[in-house]
């Protein structure tokens, strides 16, 4: 097997879903300059939801064609962090709008705490199984391993990253969502209604989140409670990674994360002679992170914000 | 002015006789009020960086560990090194405010939340190689983390054994407190007497405007730097009482959420004011040890037993509070006046 084709693959499948997740990150901070740290919880409650709806669906309706279920599954899931995005919008972040810049953030880390506990009492502290009901059988490509279900990560959600593009570049509600970017108070006197936009915001990147956590319940085949730290801590990474606020950036942010992280897992012991082993790969990550923003403080894809509007 | 004495020494005799007040509740409250004093020195710190300066860090607690584990290393069986705390503490202090300029300089460039995520990236990263550097060389014993760790000693007198009054024996959590308490006042000495200097100026016009301090003549990188070496120099001394009076030191102790609260307790108190810092210091180190007290008892008596898992809702109930409190007075809960003015106005 040859391992640089896998890791690359490998990285691949972790990249495309930083990248889905980064999504949510850099649209609501390109709108309104605010990190909103409980987008990681809503990954994690959409990992949850559609685990509990599809062990449910397979008791009782065991009988029909799995993909069918899972489709069900992740519908259901999609609508519950929908809501659950526009409500933290309207309940956490809409009255601090004019706020001193941190408290928003505070109120954002209040949110996760709470979203993280709750998970916790309705789902406990142990890793919940995703049902097993895709095949492993893998397929062989260049030498390299993929299953089926891998395959379909990486192609659902390079159509999302693509519908996403064509929805911010091509639609009315895409025009708005850039006017409010680079300035809400204008974009508010030619006819667009701000908060709309904003709440529309969250919600779109709340449906990316839950897809992306789906993919990661299904592809390690277990989530948890406290999964959606660690995973919004690298997707924020990668896109601050691409130049926060900006949409290729996020996408190009994530996946460049995930391959660095997995080829470093994977080459890390070779390169240092064994001195440092594969438990660094979190310190890959970031450095490259620290690296990069050094050189190009405002990310790779990043515009050179001037000092003065 | 005779006011001013007779309220201050009411203040000091209430801190004096303080872990005694709350001795009677149960020894595990003086150790709290210990940790009160710890998160007070801790937030004063960040607030030097984040409150007076501006520049967002969410890596605070990695100069924490810093301290914690030059403590740990020299002066425990680990290494089999026993100095005096009296001269690991400012080595302590020196090396976090080493790692504040190596962060620092680097990042002077980034703005915001890009300065941000690298300081995260650099908390991250030096707990991480706390966690790992136990192979191949055993520097940090990894996940384990090093135990028996030495107590302070003041002479002959080892803060560890506790004292004795009146026939009644008073434990380790006792003694520290004084020492805490000695070096918590000097640290808030230190921040009034910079708040009100050249320099605490300085930090605060690059706070509102960094172009317009340096078009002040002020040279934004030496300050900017000097905010970040002051603030970790303030965690590395903190992180040394903590690896002492704990004992045991691990990568635990030192994640992100520990450096998430930090910024929690200068933002919720008020930021850039000293006496909102320390008042966001004990709130939030109380009110989930309180909530730990309160909610046991109360499910049992509104439902006759234990409905869900107390630690979650404790943590749960918590984080309401932290919106709420967000909610209700975004500026803070003590802002300075100062600030209050701005924001009137501005």
């Amino acid at each position: 097997m040859d391992i640089f084709a896998q890791q690359l693959i490998n990285g691949l499948i972790l990249g495309s879903i930083y990248a889905l997740i980064a999504l949510g990150y850099t649209m609501v901070y390109g709108i309104l300059g605010l990190i909103n740290f409980a987008h990681g919880e809503i990954v994690m409650i959409g990992a949850m939801v559609c685990i509990t709806c599809l062990s449910f669906l397979l008791g009782h309706y065991g009988d029909l064609s799995p993909l069918l279920l899972v489709f069900a599954s992740v519908l259901m899931a999609i609508p519950v962090c929908a809501l659950l995005g526009y409500s933290i919008e309207r309940i956490a972040y809409r009255p601090l709008r004019k706020a001193p810049r941190l408290a928003p953030l505070i109120t954002a880390i209040g949110v996760s705490i709470v979203l993280q506990n709750l998970a916790m009492m309705i789902w406990g502290r142990q890793y919940v199984p995703f049902p097993a009901i895709f095949s492993n059988v893998p397929y062989q490509v260049f030498g390299a391993s993929i299953t089926p279900l891998q395959v379909s990560i990486i192609a659902l959600a390079g159509v999302m990253m693509l519908g996403l593009v064509v929805l911010v570049q091509k639609t009315k509600l895409g025009r708005a969502m850039r006017a409010t970017a680079q300035n809400p108070q204008v974009a508010s006197l030619m006819g667009v209604n701000v908060n709309q936009v904003i709440a529309l915001t969250f919600i779109l990147g709340s449906c990316l989140g839950s897809v992306a956590g789906i993919m990661v319940a299904a592809n390690y085949g277990q989530a948890h409670a406290y999964m959606g730290f660690l995973l919004g801590l690298k997707a924020f990474s990668a896109a601050v990674l691409g130049g926060i606020g900006n949409i290729a950036g996020a996408v190009i942010g994530g996946l460049l994360l995930g391959i660095i992280e997995s080829l470093g897992a994977g080459y890390i012991g070779d390169l240092t002679n064994n001195f440092l082993g594969s438990q660094y790969q979190d310190i890959f990550a970031f450095l490259v992170l620290i690296t990069v923003l050094v050189f190009k403080p405002s990310g790779l894809m990043g515009e050179k914000v001037s000092e003065r509007p | 002015m005779k006011k001013i004495w007779l309220s201050y020494a009411l203040i000091a005799i209430a801190l004096m006789i303080a872990p005694f007040a709350v001795g009677h509740f149960g020894s595990s409250w003086v150790r709290i009020l210990d940790f009160c004093l710890l998160y007070i020195m801790l937030a004063l710190g960040l607030n030097i960086v984040v409150g007076y300066a501006g520049l967002l860090d969410l890596g605070y607690i990695a100069f924490y560990a810093v301290g914690a584990y030059t403590m740990a290393l020299l002066a425990s069986p680990h290494f089999d090194l026993h100095y005096s705390a009296w001269i690991i503490l400012p080595i302590g202090a020196g090396l976090a405010c080493l790692a504040g300029v190596v962060l620092g300089a680097p990042t002077l460039r980034l703005k915001g939340d890009y300065l941000a995520i690298v300081t995260l990236g650099f908390g991250e990263i030096v707990r991480l190689f706390m966690n790992n550097l136990d192979r191949p060389v055993n520097i940090t014993n990894g996940p384990q983390g090093i135990n028996m760790v030495d107590n302070v000693g003041i002479g002959s007198f080892d803060l560890g054994k506790g004292f004795d009054v009146a026939n009644t024996h008073f434990g380790s959590m006792y003694s520290y407190y004084y020492l805490f308490l000695a070096l918590t006042l000097l640290t808030v000495f230190i921040c009034i007497r910079l708040e009100n200097s050249r320099i605490g100026r300085a930090w605060m016009a690059i706070r509102e405007d960094e172009l317009a301090a340096k078009a002040m003549g002020i040279n934004t990188r030496n300050i900017k730097l000097l905010a970040f070496a002051m603030g970790a120099s303030f965690g590395g001394l903190a992180g040394g009482l903590f690896a002492s009076f704990q004992g045991f030191v691990s990568p635990e102790s030192f994640s992100l959420m520990e450096s998430i609260m930090v910024l929690c307790m200068v933002v919720l108190g008020g930021m850039g004011h000293i006496g909102g810092v320390i008042l966001g210091a004990i709130l939030l180190t109380l009110t989930p040890e309180v909530l730990r007290e309160v909610i046991t008892p109360l499910q049992r008596s509104l439902f006759g037993r234990t409905v869900v898992d107390p630690e979650n809702l404790r943590m749960l109930l918590f984080g309401l509070a932290l919106i709420l409190v967000m909610l209700l007075k975004p500026a803070g809960l003590w802002p300075s006046p100062r600030r209050q003015e701005e924001l009137k106005h501005g």
